[in-house]
C-alpha cells in the first residue's frame, strides 16, 4: 500500500499522546533515569527525551519481555492445578520513539517467533502494540543500519513514522493499517502534508561493509581464524545479546514462591558457557569464540538462511554496551574484508 | 609507557613468556585489551588513565591461558587479583611475569609474588573516594531507604551476568545461579531475582573482593554493584583486618575457623 503522508505539530502529538492514554493504552517512549535512557511507560510527552540516538535496551521487551511467566500451577490434595497465561490481561500498548532499527527489529523477532511453531504469547503481544516511530536526526560511529539494509528515515516495522522537519513539526506517513487506524481515529491531530524534503531531515550513516558480499561468504568463513582473534578479549557476558533489538533465545525455569510454581522464561545468550552444555556434559560450543562465530553466524547466515531475513539492524547496541570493546561493525568489515581476500 | 612497550618486547622477543596481556587503542577513543604474541605489536601497548579494565581475567580464560607464559601489564587492582588467585590456586607464579606498575604508573621490577606482595604492603587500598562517600551515604540510610534504594537501582538488571563475567573472581564453570536442581537462585531477571543474585554475589565475593570496579564498569545499566562488594571489603577488613589480594598465601577469610575469630554477631 501507498505511505500516506500527513504532517503532526507538537501539540497534536502531546494531544495524542493523552488522547490514547485516555482510551487505555499503555504508552511506551524512550525517557531518562539517572544516566540511562530506555522505554518506559510515560502518561504525557513531556516525559519523553528526544536527546538519544538509540536508547540502552531494545524496544523488544515490550512484545518480548526479559521475564515473563507462561503458566503457573499449584500442588493441591486433589492434584496438580494449571492455570493457562491469561491473554485477555496483554495490554494495547503504543510504542512511541522507536528508531528505524528498532522497528526492523521487530520483522526479525517476528519470523523467529513465527518460524515453525507459532509462539502466542510474543505474537499476541506484538498484535497489540502500535509502533510510532521516529526517524534518526543524529548518529555516532557504531550505527551501521545503512550497511544491512535499513537507513535513519526507513519506514520498515513501524506503523507510523515521525519525521522532526522545521518548527517542531513532525512529517508522519502511515505505513500500515494499524497505522492507518490510529491515524483516522485521530484524523484532527493529522494535518495535511506539503511537500517535504525528508532527507535533508536525517541522519548520515555511511555504509560501511557490502552486506551481500558477507551474506554470501560468510558460511565459507567457518574455519577463519578471526573468530578466535575477534573473540580472545570477549568475557563472555550477556549484555550485546540482552540489549539486541533481535536476539531472542530464552529460557525456561520453573519457580516456586511460597505455595505459587509458575514456568517462566526469561532472556539467554548463546554467548553464556552453558547455553549449549548437554546433559552428559559435552558443550558442542566449548570455547567463546565458537560462541562469537554462532551469535554472528546467526544473524548473518542462519537467519538469512531460514527466514530470509538479515537478522542485525545496524543499530550498535551491543557495541555500545560491550564493556571490553568488541565492535560488531568494526568486526562486519573485517569479516568482509577477509572474505573478499 | 615506552617502558612497559620495552618490557613487553623483550619478554616477547627471549620467549620468556607466549603472550603479554596489556592495553591498546580501541575503538573511538575507548581501550581495549592487547593481546602481544609478536614483538612489533609491543609497540601497541598504551597505558593511560582511560585503561581501567582489569585484565587478571583473562588468567582465567580458557582461550588465552593456554597460549603458554603470560606476561601482564598489572596496575594495582590487577597485582591484587593475581595474589589473590594465587592464593585460591589458580594461577602458578611460574606461568605469570607481572609487570607491576606503581603509583605513579612507573614500571616496577617486581620478579616474584614476595616482591608484588611487599610492594602492595607500601600502597594505598583505600576504596576510590566517589565510591566510599556513596557507601557512607547509604550506610546513613534507614534499612527501609537502603531496601528502596537497593530495589531501585536493582530492577534495572537483565541479568546479562556482565557483572560475574567480568570480575576475574568470579571464576566459577558453574555458578550457583544457574544450578536448579533444587534451585536456590530465582533466575529471572524480577526485582526479586535480582536482589537474589547481587547478595549472593556479594556474599560470595566476601573477603576475596580486590574492589576493582570492573562489575560496575561492564555493568550496561549502571547500577553501582560494585558498592555491594567494596562493602564487604570495609566489613571484612574491619571484622578481620584483613584485605583481599595482598598476599600470595593467605586463607580464605569466611573459609577459614580460628579460634580468636569474633562471635559478637551472635546475639
Amino acid at each position: 500500500m501507498s505511505i500516506e503522508k500527513k504532517i503532526v505539530s507538537q501539540a497534536s502529538f502531546e494531544k495524542l499522546v493523552l488522547q490514547l492514554k485516555e482510551e487505555g493504552k499503555r504508552i511506551f517512549a524512550p525517557v531518562k533515569k539517572g544516566t540511562i535512557i530506555g522505554f518506559d511507560e510515560i502518561s504525557s510527552l513531556q516525559e519523553m527525551t528526544n536527546d538519544y540516538i538509540v536508547t540502552k535496551q531494545s524496544a523488544k521487551s515490550v512484545a518480548f519481555p526479559k521475564a515473563e511467566k507462561l503458566l503457573s500451577f499449584q500442588s493441591t490434595k486433589e492434584g496438580v492445578m494449571m492455570k493457562d497465561k491469561d491473554f485477555n490481561a496483554i495490554p494495547e500498548v503504543v510504542l512511541i520513539g522507536a528508531r528505524p532499527c528498532d522497528a526492523a527489529g521487530f520483522n526479525s523477532l517476528n519470523a523467529i517467533f513465527n518460524w515453525d511453531t507459532q509462539d502466542a504469547l510474543y505474537t499476541t503481544r506484538f498484535s497489540r502494540t502500535t509502533i510510532i516511530g521516529i526517524s534518526c536526526s543524529k548518529s555516532d560511529a557504531k550505527c551501521f543500519c545503512t550497511s544491512v539494509n535499513g537507513n535513519p528515515g526507513s519506514t520498515e516495522g513501524s506503523d507510523i513514522l515521525l519525521t522532526l522537519i522545521d518548527n517542531g513539526n513532525y512529517l508522519a506517513e502511515i505505513v500500515t493499517e494499524k497505522g492507518t487506524a490510529l491515524a483516522s481515529k485521530y484524523a484532527s491531530l493529522f494535518e495535511a502534508a506539503p511537500e517535504v524534503d525528508k532527507e535533508k531531515y536525517l541522519a548520515n550513516v555511511p555504509v560501511a561493509f557490502d552486506v551481500d558480499a558477507v551474506l554470501k561468504g560468510i558460511v565459507s568463513s567457518f574455519d577463519n581464524p578471526l573468530w578466535v582473534e575477534q573473540s580472545l578479549r570477549c568475557i563472555s557476558c550477556g549484555a550485546c545479546a540482552f540489549v539486541c533489538p533481535t536476539c531472542a533465545c530464552f529460557d525456561i525455569q520453573d519457580i516456586t514462591i511460597g505455595a505459587e510454581h509458575s514456568r517462566k522464561r526469561s532472556w539467554d545468550s548463546c554467548g553464556f558457557s552453558l547455553f549449549t552444555i548437554h546433559t552428559s556434559g559435552h558443550n558442542p560450543r566449548e570455547v567463546q569464540s565458537q560462541r562469537w562465530r554462532q551469535r554472528v553466524m546467526h544473524k548473518f547466515a542462519y537467519m538469512p538462511d531460514r527466514q530470509q531475513i538479515v537478522g542485525c539492524v545496524g543499530c550498535g547496541r551491543c557495541s555500545r554496551a560491550c564493556s571490553v570493546d568488541m565492535n560488531l561493525k568494526e568486526h562486519l568489515i573485517n569479516l568482509a574484508e577477509e572474505i573478499a581476500k | 609507557m615506552e617502558s612497559i612497550r620495552k618490557k613487553a618486547k623483550e619478554l616477547i622477543e627471549s620467549n620468556a613468556v607466549q603472550l603479554v596481556i596489556g592495553y591498546g587503542e580501541g575503538s573511538d577513543n575507548a581501550v581495549r585489551t592487547l593481546f602481544v604474541r609478536k614483538p612489533e605489536d609491543a609497540d601497541k601497548l598504551i597505558y593511560d588513565k582511560r585503561c581501567v579494565q582489569n585484565l587478571a581475567f583473562y588468567l582465567m580464560k580458557h582461550e588465552v591461558k593456554h597460549m603458554g607464559k603470560i606476561g601482564i601489564v598489572a596496575p594495582l587492582t590487577v597485582m591484587r587479583t593475581v595474589l589473590q588467585l594465587a592464593s585460591e590456586n589458580q594461577v602458578k607464579e611460574a606461568n605469570i611475569v607481572v609487570l607491576g606498575l606503581g603509583a605513579d604508573n612507573s614500571l616496577l621490577n617486581l620478579n616474584s609474588f614476595k616482591e608484588i606482595q611487599e610492594h602492595i604492603a607500601t600502597r594505598d587500598l583505600l576504596l576510590p573516594e566517589k565510591e566510599n562517600a556513596r557507601i557512607t551515604e547509604i550506610d546513613g540510610m534507614s534499612k527501609e531507604q537502603r531496601w528502596d534504594f537497593w530495589t531501585d537501582e536493582l530492577s534495572r538488571c537483565i541479568k546479562c551476568y556482565a557483572c560475574r563475567a567480568a570480575c576475574p573472581m568470579c571464576y566459577c564453570i558453574r555458578c550457583q545461579v544457574e544450578c536448579n536442581q533444587p534451585q536456590w537462585i530465582t533466575a529471572e531477571a524480577t526485582p526479586m531475582g535480582n536482589m537474589e543474585w547481587h547478595l549472593m554475589r556479594a556474599m560470595h565475593l566476601a573477603g576475596r573482593c580486590v574492589n576493582c570496579g570492573e562489575c560496575a564498569r561492564a555493568c550496561p545499566l549502571d547500577i553501582p554493584i560494585n558498592l555491594l562488594t567494596y562493602k564487604t571489603v570495609l566489613t571484612v577488613k574491619d571484622h578481620f583486618n584483613v584485605s583481599a589480594g595482598t598476599a600470595a598465601e593467605m586463607e580464605s577469610v569466611l573459609s577459614s575457623y580460628k579460634i580468636d575469630d569474633k562471635e559478637n554477631f551472635i546475639n
